[in-house]
């Protein structure tokens, strides 16, 4: 005797944790029901596979037609179709839109294109990422960063609002569609050391004080974007590399400033802006936060320069990332 | 014009795309009332158009008020080509119609389409101002209120019960119309879902009219059913009690203050007190206006053996009770005398009710059913409905003859229900006989003598258990002992009830779900010779389902069965009977025996060996069972310990040490302790297979009570998490050749199998009762069984219920003293932020008023009330928020925004930033029950009954994930619907919600698949007790509607 047909409907949407984890990682319905008896459920709960055959269905169902709306978590508030508790909601949501770390490393600074997407299949290979969770991942991203692209103020808050998700993941979300609006290429041999978590400490940094949002709050151009003013006015600091004068007073005044203070004084001079001779000579970060502040200060002192306020809110990104990109 | 209607559209949200080019919708809106439409201005280009209309006024007369629905159509605006409907929303707004109920609907409303399902949401405010009629002929009943809830609602008195009121309409089902071969399935679902609708405000109005012909104000337990007897036509029916209900005096001062004057004008029903003698006395009794004819119908029509001469055979009558006593003496007769006369006049003395105030049940009798097969022929005349009226009037007839040779006067917990199938259709009614107190059923001048005398003669906790009938004049054969309680009366040995256990009764252990389960294969045939194969078959059933119930009651150590419900369905070639009860071991009745297994043949030795070892496996079960549902006597100790099949010498040794002079009880027992019920003779392979499938019940699990009733016995300390859910199996019997015996066992484990599923999926609430199990059978087509089940799951505190059962009368007080303290109202959101722009909830004044009474920040109390079970659950950063949340003060906020805070998500995170957001209104919760009460919480006001219908169609079942995907949308979408309703008219809960009928058919070659769904029940605003222990009562103030969602600023 077969059941063609069997479901189950709560006043209050019933929401299994377990089953809800399976289908984010894209499990099959057979592939969760497997899992769930491995967990020994079967045993605990004294019943039958057909009877937990029947469950998971019931479960899947109703996340797929949640799926529609945790696109938009707002509506899920507002939906009356599921009852569910508050905390409940704010567990779906955010279940919904965590995200493999080492998947957004590999998508960090891509294009969120359908060309991108179709290259999944090797990321999840690489990742051991299902491909379902990965695609749907991918989605995410690319929602959030189509419904953030043209609104103006604080990216992370922006999302925040729109997809109701925790403090820490709407900034994480804010890394990547910085990282995906700049394009910056982090797929380079010599950053793959870098996690995501410092690619997204960096863009918090950048965001933090290049975006207009850092200089007037009610800024017309959209945090992701680096403001094109800004940009331009970089090269006005190019003087600071370009010019052999300015650059070598730069390093006296900075190695004067120094002297005595860090111990591996002698590799000094050979380490302005690079982080991997840093590294190879094992300087301390504590080193390395001392002579970025001088570095930093250090224009302040040299004739002709106009630009150090600029030029501070250069390298104040600057040195966070590189404080943050220098660990073990 | 005796009423104007007013209505506002204020808004829509989430409208779905109507115009692919433009990706959005140019939404306008219909408002149509009996004739009469208005439309609003074409919102252009939004799906989330804000139309804040005028007010459309409606003027009409009060019976046109009560008939018809308010119809709200949203529709795409389209310049070239017809404006495509978006969906609708219909509004009852009988709710307006009478004072204490809801004075305003005003919410969002999901747009339902029968295609699509629900396509966003529209705010509509709606309000009546009825004016004074003076004519005394008038059609209308408005004023009288109805409840679904078969008890005295909580915040009422009784004054007078006065009785039965039935009604039916009849018209040509639209979907079997000429018309519908041309218009589209749109179109006819909804003429459908309109006549429907239309033709339950026709019944309701004219019962009404009935109630005030009574001179009473109520109907209660309200239960209205539709038949689809497919071309022949459709029949909305409804039964109820009739009522004059008071409202419990220190609540009168919380009425929600009245804006319109007309208000108390509304109340004039209500508050007019009917002279009890003139009506009591007259010889007319008004509560039937329509003659009967009993002239032969038309059609063909048998009867299923069911007169009173085949009691011996059948069950139907009187399952189960005892012998009557001469000493009762005198006061007895003067009783049975005043009830008489108070109910003699009464065509039919039955009472929906299946649970009543104290004093009100005398004695019970037992269960009295009659069915009926009728052959279905086309409704000539929809304006005469006589053929079926009379076809319900034999019934009623039946049961009234079946109660009278119980001794009784009455019946109690009395239904009625149909099966159809093709042109068949079996008409079924059940109650349970009963002996009744008159001093609820007149308003008697010698109430308080009588009142004495009652609790003199039948003790508390037992008197209902006293046989009604003459002991020397036995309607059929029983046991009769004297009763285990007072030792005073005679009891039978069991007890069949359909009603709930009486809150006085004495109970020992805890009850459980009792289910028989049958399966009567039948030759498919046509008309007559297919009514006659069937009415051939029911007594067998019947007497069938009967001794499965015993057997299992027996199995389970138990004594009495209360809630019995007997569902026979009828399918193309077979016949289907589902009973179901809840089990109880009243200490009143003597203990029940075990089981005993006798084999025909004794000479076979390995016969005799597997006969033995069959019996031992049931006095394992039974010993087993005793103790699960920890049924420990407090007396008679040696019947427990010993063997479970007491010898009859034994028995009557025992009754004969307890009572001196029962010397002719001792013979009477001994003379049918022979025919004892409970002894199996096995002498076939079938006997064999029952004796099997007896065993095959497994208990829940540990953790896990069940009832169908609505308290489990035995439990008492309910905490207020609860989980009302509805539950849908259809499964294919693929057996070629089937037998009875197959298809038994195949139905047997589709319901068993639900049931652990059901186990499962709650596992989570542990420990917990399913209450108000209720199972429908319905057999589609040919092979296919469809059983729905609708339940609540609630938690209760296990350490508690330890205790509580040291002693056990405890439940009745505790339950009775819940009912009579002062009220407050205020519903419940969902949201827990104090803050939130609520425009349409009157929540949030009384919110946070009564924050500032208690000092508690009204956030964290919301929280924790509606989803305590959850808190522990939560993440660590929603804790964060909620903090937050409590520390965000208005001050701090100093933007307009009416985009914020819809939840303590959105709370915590949003800012006040110019992002395009839709977050501007809380979903309040909205908690549904079948049962008449919600634990921990109290009752403070009924606010109208809920009776929707929904018709739901697709021609994409493959891409709504089948017929699973399908319905599972639908219910759910059937909830919402519900919720929005009661959280419209500012309610919180719905109680004594029921699904009538769920109606699934299914084409899946042509990918298609069609169901109906009807639901009804009570809304209600209740409050947690542990908050009206803190808070002194306040009156709340009256929802004050603003104009729009974006209008109001923090």
């Amino acid at each position: 005797m077969s059941s063609d047909l069997d479901v189950f409907v709560g006043n209050t949407t019933l929401i299994d944790e377990e089953v809800y984890r399976l289908w984010l990682d894209g499990h099959s319905v057979a592939e969760a029901v497997a899992r769930r008896l491995r967990g020994g459920l079967l045993e605990r709960e004294a019943t039958s596979v057909a009877v937990l055959q029947s469950d998971t269905r019931d479960h899947y169902r109703t996340f797929q037609m949640l799926e529609r709306l945790l696109h938009a978590p707002p509506r899920l508030l507002q939906q009356l179709l599921f009852q569910i508790p508050p905390e409940r909601q704010a567990l779906l949501v955010q279940r919904y839109y965590a995200f493999d770390e080492a998947l957004a490393r590999e998508l960090l600074g891509k294009k969120l294109s359908k060309g991108t997407k179709k290259e999944l299949d090797e990321v999840s290979a690489r990742t051991g990422v299902g491909i379902r969770s990965c695609r749907r991942q991918f989605d995410n991203f690319k929602r959030v960063f189509k419904a953030v692209e043209e609104l103006r103020g604080p990216l992370a808050e922006n999302i925040q609002q729109l997809f109701l998700l925790p403090p820490s993941l709407a900034r994480d979300y804010a890394a990547i569609v910085f990282f995906a609006n700049s394009r910056f290429e982090t797929g380079k041999r010599r950053l793959q050391f870098l996690s995501f978590g410092d690619f997204a400490a960096c863009a918090q940094s950048m965001m933090a004080h290049w975006s207009q949002g850092a200089l007037a709050p009610e800024a017309a151009e959209p945090d992701g974007d680096l403001p094109k003013s800004f940009l331009q006015d970089l090269k006005e600091l190019k003087v600071l590399v370009t010019d052999k004068d300015l650059l070598d007073q730069h390093k006296s005044l900075v190695c004067s400033a120094l002297r005595g203070k860090i111990s591996v004084y002698n590799e000094l001079e050979a380490n302005f802006k690079v982080i991997e001779p840093c590294r190879s000579d094992k300087w301390s970060p504590g080193d390395l936060r001392l002579f970025l502040q001088h570095y930093t200060a250090a224009p302040r002192n040299l004739p002709g320069f106009r630009h150090q306020a600029l030029w501070e809110r250069y390298m104040a990104a600057i040195s966070a990332c590189l404080l943050r990109m220098f660990h073990d | 014009m005796p009423g104007k209607l007013k209505v506002k559209i204020v808004a829509g949200r989430h409208l779905p795309v109507m115009d692919r080019a433009s990706d959005l919708t140019d939404a306008f809106v219909e408002v149509k009332f009996g004739n009469t439409t208005f439309k609003t201005d074409v919102y252009p280009k939004s799906l989330n158009p804000q139309w804040n209309s005028e007010w459309f006024k409606f003027e009409v007369d009060d019976e046109e008020l009560q008939d018809e629905p308010l119809q709200i159509t949203v529709l795409d605006h389209d310049t070239y080509s017809a404006n495509d409907a978006i969906g609708k929303v219909y509004i009852d707004i009988d709710p307006l119609l009478y004072s204490e109920a809801a004075t305003v609907i005003s919410g969002w409303f999901p747009i339902y389409d029968t295609i699509h399902g629900i396509r966003g949401e529209i705010n509509v405010v709606v309000k009546v101002d009825l004016f004074n009629d003076l004519n005394r002929f008038r059609q209308s009943s408005c004023g009288v209120k109805f409840f679904c809830t078969t008890s005295i609602p909580k915040c009422y008195r009784a004054v007078v019960i006065h009785g039965f009121v039935e009604e039916l309409v009849v018209n040509e089902d639209p979907e079997y119309q000429w018309i519908d071969r041309i218009r589209t399935p749109r179109a006819s679902n909804e003429a459908r879902q309109r006549l429907i609708s239309l033709m339950s405000g026709e019944l309701q109005r004219k019962i009404g009219l009935k109630v005030l012909e009574m001179r009473g104000n109520a109907v209660v337990g309200y239960l209205q059913c539709f038949d689809l007897e497919g071309e022949s036509g459709l029949v909305v029916r409804a039964i109820g009690t009739a009522c004059t209900l008071d409202k419990l005096s220190n609540t009168s001062a919380f009425l929600p203050a009245c804006n319109s004057p007309s208000k108390e004008m509304k109340e004039i029903p209500f508050n007019e007190d009917p002279n009890p003698n003139t009506y009591s006395s007259g010889p007319s009794t008004p509560l039937k206006n329509q003659t009967y004819s009993f002239s032969p119908s038309k059609s063909y029509s048998r009867q299923s053996s069911s007169s009173d001469t085949d009691l011996s055979l059948t069950p139907k009558t009187g399952m189960g009770s005892g012998s009557a006593g001469k000493e009762g003496g005198p006061f007895k007769t003067l009783l049975r005398q005043q009830t008489q006369s108070a109910l003699e006049q009464r065509e039919f003395p039955f009472f929906t009710l299946t649970t009543f105030p104290p004093g009100f049940l005398v004695h019970v009798g037992g269960v009295v059913s009659a069915r009926s097969v009728k052959l279905l022929d086309r409704i000539h005349n929809p304006d005469e409905p006589e053929t079926r009226d009379a076809w319900w009037a034999e019934i009623r007839q039946e049961i009234k003859s079946h109660a009278k040779a119980l001794g009784c006067h009455a019946v109690v917990g009395y239904s009625e229900s149909t099966s159809i199938c093709e042109e068949v259709c079996i008409l079924s009614a059940s109650g349970t006989a009963a002996v009744l107190n008159p001093r609820f059923l007149q308003d008697g001048t010698m109430e308080g003598c009588l009142e004495q005398r009652i609790e003199e003669a039948s003790p508390p906790g037992c008197g209902f258990c006293h046989i009604p009938y003459d002991e020397l004049n036995m309607p059929f054969p029983a046991h009769l002992t004297y009763c285990y309680n007072c030792r005073k009366q005679k009891v039978p040995d069991v007890l069949f009830t359909t009603i709930d256990l009486p809150v006085e009764a004495i109970v020992v252990g805890k009850g459980c779900l009792i289910q028989a389960r049958l399966c009567r294969l039948k030759k498919k045939a046509q008309a007559e010779a297919n009514a006659t194969s069937i009415s051939n078959l029911l007594p067998f059933m019947e007497y069938e389902v009967h001794t499965q119930l015993m057997n299992k009651l027996k199995l389970r150590g138990m004594n009495a069965l209360f809630g019995l419900r007997i569902q026979i369905t009828v399918g193309e070639n077979m016949l289907m009977g589902l009973a179901s009860a809840t089990g109880v071991y009243l200490a009143a009745l003597p203990t029940p025996g075990g089981i005993q297994i006798a084999g025909k043949t004794p000479n076979d030795g390995t016969y005799e060996q597997h006969i033995s070892h069959m019996q031992k496996k049931i006095n394992d079960t039974i010993a087993k069972n005793k103790e699960l549902y920890e049924i420990n006597p407090p007396e008679l100790p040696e019947e427990i310990i010993g063997s479970p099949i007491p010898e009859p010498r034994q028995r009557s040794r025992l009754l004969r040490s307890q009572s001196e002079s029962s010397d002719e009880v001792t013979e009477l027992d001994l003379s049918h302790g022979k025919k004892d019920a409970f002894v199996l003779e096995i002498d076939d392979t079938d006997a064999m297979e029952d004796v099997h499938s007896l065993l095959t019940d497994v208990p829940p699990p540990s953790g896990f009570y069940s009832c169908n009733t609505e308290i489990m016995p035995g439990i008492n300390n309910w905490t207020p998490e609860i989980q009302m859910f509805t539950a849908v199996r259809v499964s294919r019997l693929s057996n070629i050749n089937p037998t009875n015996q197959t298809l038994n066992k195949n139905f047997n484990d589709l319901c068993e199998n639900l049931l652990k599923s059901l186990y499962f999926k709650l596992r989570s609430m542990v420990p917990c009762c399913l209450c108000h199990v209720n199972f429908t059978v319905a057999l589609p087509e040919d092979e296919l069984v469809q059983i729905a089940v609708t339940a609540v799951a609630i938690t209760y505190d296990k350490n508690q219920a330890l205790q509580a059962n040291k002693a056990p009368t405890e439940k009745s007080q505790q339950r009775a003293s819940t009912d009579n303290e002062e009220q407050l109202q205020f519903p419940l959101e969902l949201c827990s932020d104090p803050l939130s722009s609520q425009p349409f909830s009157p929540a949030k004044e009384v919110l946070e008023g009564a924050s500032s009474h208690t000092g508690i920040p009204a956030a964290q109390r919301a929280t924790s009330v509606d989803y305590s079970s959850f808190a522990d659950r939560c993440n660590s950063w929603i804790e964060l928020i909620k903090l937050k949340a409590q520390t965000i003060r208005r001050g701090s906020i100093k933007t307009t925004t009416s985009l914020e805070k819809a939840s303590p998500l959105a709370e915590g995170y949003l800012r006040h930033r110019s992002v395009p957001s839709g977050t501007n209104s809380t979903v309040s919760v909205v908690k549904m029950t079948p049962l008449s009460f919600l634990p921990g919480a109290k009752i403070t006001k009924y606010l109208g009954i809920i009776n929707m219908f929904f018709i739901r169609e697709t021609t994409s079942l493959r891409e709504e994930g089948g017929v699973s995907g399908f319905l599972h949308a639908f219910i759910a979408e059937v909830f919402a619907m519900v919720r929005a309703h009661v959280a419209a008219l500012g309610g919180n809960a719905v109680v004594s919600y029921i699904m009538k009928q769920c109606v699934f058919m299914e084409n899946p070659n042509k990918n298609q698949a069609q169901c109906l769904i009807n639901v009804s029940g009570d809304a209600v605003v209740f409050v947690r007790e542990s908050e009206l222990e803190v808070l002194p009562p306040q009156p709340a103030a009256a929802a004050q509607p603003t104009g729009a969602a974006g209008d109001v600023t923090t």
